[in-house]
């Protein structure tokens, strides 16, 4: 179950692609929220700028390992460093931004 | 001791010396221990050798999850004990989970719960068929979570998990001031608890194990010292050993022949505990190195604790008195293992000396001298020390020694034995004793028990031939050893010898005087005998002359012719005629 959304690299400072990851458990409530809710804060605020892996912990628990996963869902901004991490459903958009250090879009 | 009862619950071994015997047989088995306790003092030791211990001797695997060390960082830290984890890990035994959370990096939003770690440690469990857990420690992911209320929940979940699986799980936990660990851990994990403690008493630090709780089973209660030491990890209970030792009707020779004389004329029983104590200089370690020398000589292993002096001086000094120790450590038959009592406590002393015994295999051992002990605890420590060492050495059926340096002004040199001496079978006193301008060594069997053995004040004379033991000079008022004694020998032989040649002397008058004697008995023989014969003669006379007056009356009768009277007269001369 892997998202993908490319934008092409059009200049050298809109360059930053956000390579996320999300880990969740089986098809919880949590793991359905958490993920909607990325898809959503991304499409709003990093549009073309990001590519989300989503990854099942219950199917390829050998994964927890490598980013240090212990709670679920947790996401992890893997690029641009530093790593990051935002534990949760990530049901508070402004704290998703600010846990990504992500300037909000002017809407 | 206790889990004879079908209901107690089943015990996990840990295969820690001591801490099975406290607990009966190890940790609950499908619950998880709590191991508390402040920083340093051994939590992660323990762990990792229930851990280790359970896959290389139990053979149960187990995971190994840690928060705060990784795992090159603990491979290394435990490798000091002969643990090869790496090797472990290879083959499945052991699986190692470094859990790592840096806060900075972590931004909260939304619910989320810890199935993460769940994830992990059930993989890593299932991964090598894990029937144990130590989580070193859990207490980080406090520090790691703003959200402790979930924390909570997930690990209150996280303990029922691990009992559901059936994994005999330790967590650690770090002590906290009011509660037994800081974040409260004790309070979802209510099986088994176990707090480690280390105290500083005069500069030389001890730790210590309780058994807070053991839920469904009986447990020892006290506070137990404990050591982390080559072998790993070491409890020593007291309370655990009991006086069931055997009792061997064995000797073991002293290695001096006169002392085996005075213990019944052949040494001590085997197995038995002797105490040799006096002031100093009075020849302890002497007779300590001759008996480690003579069980050498016997081809037995012998080892040799040495608070005072180092290894090569014992050899060198036991030399100038004709006792060779190089030989047999060459041999291998001796090990000296000096060090000074201040560079550990008591009780890592002890757990020292039950490492050594048990990796050697001594049938004797000696201690010189345990007085030194003292110098780095109360007197009060001393004896329950001892008294686990003295019945560890019985119970391996190993004949001990010890000195004991009495304080050199002490009156009664009775008095200073540290309140060991009842510990002892065999008490020996050397005592120094200064006179005539000189000081002399004596030695006499204060105790022995089980045996006769002498009563007797020996001089003990320590000279380049060896050791030994000469007969003091007890006179009627004193007394007398060295100088004086062989003064007053010589003496009394001279005096001996004048009295054998005055007994000849009166002897030889005496004969003399019979021989006079005799000789006048002899002469008066003579004259009584010239006596006798001058009776006789003179009677011989007597007869004659009468006869001849009969003869001249009768023949003037004849003569005269008397008419009248001749009839009577004729009948009368018939008769006297007769008789001449």
């Amino acid at each position: 179950m892997t998202l993908l959304a490319r934008a092409a690299p059009a200049t050298a400072a809109a360059a930053a692609i956000f390579e996320l990851r999300l880990y969740v458990a089986g098809e919880t409530a949590k793991s359905i929220a958490a993920i909607a809710n990325l898809k959503r804060i991304c499409e709003t605020h990093l549009a073309g700028k990001y590519r989300i892996d989503v990854i099942d912990l219950t199917k390829t628990p050998q994964l927890a390992a490598g980013d240090q996963i212990i709670a679920v869902p947790t996401l992890v901004r893997r690029l641009p460093e530093p790593v990051k991490k935002i534990l949760g459903d990530l049901s508070n958009e402004v704290r998703v931004l600010v846990g990504l250090d992500i300037q909000p879009a002017r809407a | 001791m206790l889990a004879e009862r079908p209901a107690a619950p089943c015990k996990a071994p840990t295969g820690i010396q001591g801490l099975d015997e406290i607990t009966g047989g190890g940790l609950p088995v499908g619950r998880p221990t709590l191991i508390c306790g402040t920083a340093g003092c051994g939590k992660t030791m323990l762990a990792m050798e229930f851990l280790v211990r359970g896959a290389t001797q139990f053979g149960e695997p187990g995971v190994f999850m840690m928060f705060e060390e990784n795992a090159a960082e603990l491979s290394a830290n435990v490798r000091s004990l002969g643990f090869d984890l790496e090797k472990l890990a290879a083959q499945n035994m052991v699986l190692l989970d470094y859990v790592h959370i840096e806060r900075s990096e972590i931004e909260e939003t939304g619910e989320y719960n810890l199935e993460g770690l769940f994830i992990r440690l059930g993989h890593a469990i299932d991964a090598i068929g894990a029937k144990r857990v130590v989580l070193d420690t859990v207490e980080a992911l406090f520090s790691g979570l703003p959200n402790h209320a979930i924390l909570r929940a997930e690990l209150r979940r996280l303990f029922r998990w691990l009992k559901d699986r059936g994994i005999t799980a330790v967590i650690t936990g770090e002590k906290g001031d009011a509660t037994i660990t800081r974040y409260g851990l004790e309070e979802y994990v209510a099986d088994c608890v176990i707090v480690l403690d280390q105290r500083i008493a005069e500069q030389i630090c001890t730790r210590r194990l309780r058994v807070v709780k053991y839920r469904g089973t009986a447990h020892g209660t006290n506070e137990y010292p404990f050591l982390i030491g080559e072998r790993g990890f070491s409890v020593l209970p007291i309370t655990s050993l009991r006086l069931d030792h055997k009792a061997s009707t064995a000797r073991v020779s002293t290695g001096i022949a006169r002392l085996d004389e005075m213990l019944g004329g052949k040494g001590v029983f085997r197995g038995s505990s002797v105490l040799v104590s006096g002031s100093p200089g009075t020849g302890k370690s002497s007779i300590g190195a001759r008996f480690v020398d003579a069980a050498c000589g016997r081809g037995e292993n012998a080892l040799l604790f040495s608070y005072e002096e180092s290894s090569a001086q014992i050899v060198r000094n036991m030399r100038s008195i004709g006792i060779d120790l190089e030989p047999w450590i060459e041999r291998g038959l001796l090990q000296i293992h000096a060090s000074r009592p201040t560079l550990h406590g008591l009780e890592q002393h002890l757990v020292m000396m039950h490492g050594a015994v048990r990796a050697f295999h001594p049938s004797v051992v000696a201690v010189d001298p345990i007085s030194n002990l003292t110098l780095e605890g109360h007197d009060l420590d001393v004896k329950p020390t001892l008294m686990r060492l003295i019945d560890f050495l019985k119970q391996q059926q190993i004949t001990a020694l010890f000195t004991c340096l009495c304080s050199g002004g002490g009156a009664t040199p009775e008095d200073s034995q540290l309140g060991v001496s009842s510990l002892m079978d065999t008490w020996m006193l050397l005592r120094n004793v200064e006179f005539n301008g000189e000081r002399n060594r004596t030695i006499y069997v204060l105790k022995s028990r089980g045996m006769a053995h002498s009563n007797q004040v020996r001089e003990f004379v320590l000279s380049d031939k060896g050791i030994d033991l000469v007969d003091v000079y007890v006179g009627a008022d004193r007394v007398l050893t060295g100088t004086a004694r062989v003064s007053q020998e010589t003496h009394e032989r001279t005096a001996a010898e004048m009295r054998r040649l005055a007994h000849h002397r009166r002897l030889v008058r005496l004969a003399g005087r019979r021989k006079a004697i005799e000789a006048q008995i002899a002469a008066l023989q003579v004259e009584a005998d010239s006596e006798a014969a001058e009776v006789n003669f003179a009677n011989a006379q007597q007869a004659l002359q009468e006869q001849t007056t009969q003869q001249d009356t009768q023949a003037m009768e004849r003569l005269r012719g008397a008419g009248a009277a001749a009839g009577g007269g004729n009948g009368r001369m018939k008769e006297r005629q007769f008789p001449t």
